[in-house]
């Protein structure tokens, strides 16, 4: 095209280019050079080289801790959450009466999920006194106190994340009726039960979506913040059971002051999410289906 | 894809057993799921000390109370903060719709230097985790006088930062029929009259998901209020609650729990009134949510 339209182009593009330089591009890179250097916000950066990562590697406890919660975190709540939004999926998949209803029930809670208030109820539920521990009750458990024993309190927001499958829910949802359903026929005809359906057809036409879903909600979980702020009181506890990496990396950043050691932290996540990412894009060469048939 | 969606294969059966027993999983599931949302308005309404003994849904007795303690709140009344959420979370909204319908149009229709690896890098904005902007972000608005303004937490998104809803547009302007754009070229309208009277008015529904979900993240935000906003007159509603949670002593649960749920109302409000396009913004696209 002319000239002319370069210039429309970048007149329309212009608050995102200067919002990408700015505030993404940039910052990513001041990120990386903050990480080198010793920096408190108040005064210039001292460059250090790289002992913010040795002291990470070699020297920070607490660190290796959030890492840890982190990690369980991200394997416990991301398959469990993709099993039910697939379970329930299914469910709703079979041409029921008042989907959108049980659509709206299921979905409901993920929009609510991020916010303080579902994090302040959150903690009620599983306090010591809460409704968890008076329904055990009913059966005879003495329910532990959740949120302040060091065992529990990690499962306490994996079950909140849980709670959470709407989004992905929906998303199936959507993947499932596009399976055209003369393949079930088909595999009928030829003598397959549900179980063979499920493993032969569903799940390898859904794995685009089940792939998807995964990196989404992989991506999602390493950033979890405000819950584990919220139900642990904004230090991690107890004893640093709750300690996600984005809760030590505020508390470094904003609370110590030690923004060089944070900038080093946020980049060893972005490399993190980085390596999830691509592992998981490299391993879909062999477990991903995009169907050529159709 | 087409020929799926013409196939429709779920029409409401007759009833069976097996299907009464579905129901009844979905039932029961739907109930545990929501249990606590209601447990929460019941026990907003509870005297503090019946909150955790009294298990019915039903109180036994209504303690309107907790509403007014609660919104004389922690230091400041709560009107402050939903005021100040408010006036946040528009902007936010007029900022995305704008911005991103903005670069939207320019990726999906015109052609220009440096087109695919500028998508490409569009794209890969969307993957970088917050907290690795987050610092140097802070030193900037620092620098530039803007910690504890609403600026930080508003000028982002008129700059097309969250790059989600560009692409969520970017897909929807290509199933616009291009013939459209080219009548109107025919006609003389150049690529900003395309843009306002062609694309824009044809692009609502996607403008109303990208309001919408903009509308609610920013509401419900926690990290970035926390992080800019320092003085409590300044305060949006989830930091309130935060601060009316730390400054209560146990007893107060009442008040602390009336003003969460009441916090939520106007996510209840938007998600009754805009259920659908929620949900299918959600299928759609796989926004997170």
């Amino acid at each position: 095209m002319d000239a002319n339209n370069n210039v429309a182009a970048f007149l329309f593009l212009s608050p995102w280019l200067i919002g990408m330089i700015c505030l993404t591009l940039g910052p990513i890179l001041a990120s990386f050079y903050l990480s080198l250097t010793s920096y408190d916000m108040f005064s210039a950066p001292q460059w250090i080289g790289f002992d913010n990562y040795i002291k990470m590697a070699f020297e920070d406890s607490r660190y290796y801790q959030s890492l840890k919660v982190t990690f369980s975190y991200v394997f416990l709540s991301v398959p469990l959450k993709l099993a039910f939004a697939l379970g329930i999926a299914m469910l709703l998949n079979r041409g029921l009466r008042g989907l959108g209803f049980y659509r709206s029930v299921f979905y409901l809670p993920s929009l609510l999920g991020g916010s303080v208030a579902v994090a302040i109820m959150w903690r009620q539920v599983f306090s010591y006194d809460g409704i968890i521990n008076q329904v055990l009750l009913k059966f005879g458990i003495d329910g532990p106190s959740w949120i302040t024993s060091t065992d529990y309190a990690l499962y306490t927001l994996v079950a909140l994340a849980i709670w959470q499958f709407g989004s992905p829910m929906v998303i199936f949802l959507a993947g499932l009726k596009q399976i055209p359903q003369d393949i079930y026929d088909a595999a009928e005809v030829d003598g397959a039960g549900p179980i063979r359906k499920f493993v032969s057809i569903t799940i390898p036409m859904l794995t685009p979506i089940i792939f998807f879903n995964f990196v989404m909600q992989i991506i999602g979980a390493f950033q979890a913040f405000t819950p584990a702020y919220i139900i642990s009181g904004g230090k991690g506890g107890p004893a640093d059971a709750t300690l996600f990496y984005t809760l030590y990396l505020y508390e470094q950043a904003f609370t110590n002051f030690q923004m060089g050691y944070a900038s080093a932290m946020a980049w060893v996540l972005v490399g993190i999410i980085g390596t999830a990412t691509a592992a998981s894009f490299l391993s879909a060469r062999y477990w991903v289906h995009y169907g050529d048939e159709r | 894809m087409t020929e799926a969606a013409t196939a429709q294969p779920n029409r409401p059966k007759p009833v069976s057993w097996r299907g009464l027993a579905v129901h009844a999983c979905l039932i029961t599931g739907a109930l545990v799921m929501i249990y606590p949302l209601l447990w929460l308005a019941s026990s907003s309404v509870k005297p503090s000390n019946l909150i955790f003994s009294d298990l019915s849904l039903w109180p036994a007795r209504f303690r309107l109370q907790n509403y007014i303690d609660g919104w004389r709140g922690a230091a400041l009344p709560f009107s402050t903060f939903f005021l100040n959420s408010f006036i946040i979370s528009c902007l936010a909204v007029v900022g995305n719709v704008m911005a991103c319908s903005m670069v939207a149009y320019a990726f999906a229709r015109l052609n220009f230097a440096f087109k695919k690896t500028l998508f490409a890098l569009m794209m890969l904005t969307i993957m970088i985790p917050l907290h690795a902007t987050l610092i140097p972000q802070y030193a900037l608005f620092y620098s530039l006088g803007w910690v504890n303004t609403f600026l930080p937490l508003v000028v982002p998104k008129f700059l097309a930062v969250d790059a989600f809803f560009i692409f969520l547009m970017v897909q929807f302007i290509r199933g616009i029929p291009r013939e459209l754009d080219e009548a109107a070229t025919v006609d003389g309208a150049g690529p900003i009259r395309i843009y306002w009277s062609v694309i824009l008015p044809l692009l609502t529904p996607a403008l109303v998901t990208t309001a919408v979900f903009s509308f609610i993240w920013t509401y419900e935000d926690f990290l970035s209020p926390l992080v800019y906003l320092t003085s409590m007159d300044k305060y949006t509603v989830p930091q309130g609650l935060s601060l009316l949670m730390s400054s209560k002593g146990a007893s107060s649960w009442g008040p602390l729990l009336a003003m969460s749920l009441l916090s939520l109302v106007p996510l209840f409000l938007v998600f009754f009134i805009f259920q659908r396009r929620l949900i299918e913004g959600i299928a759609a696209t796989g926004l997170k949510g």
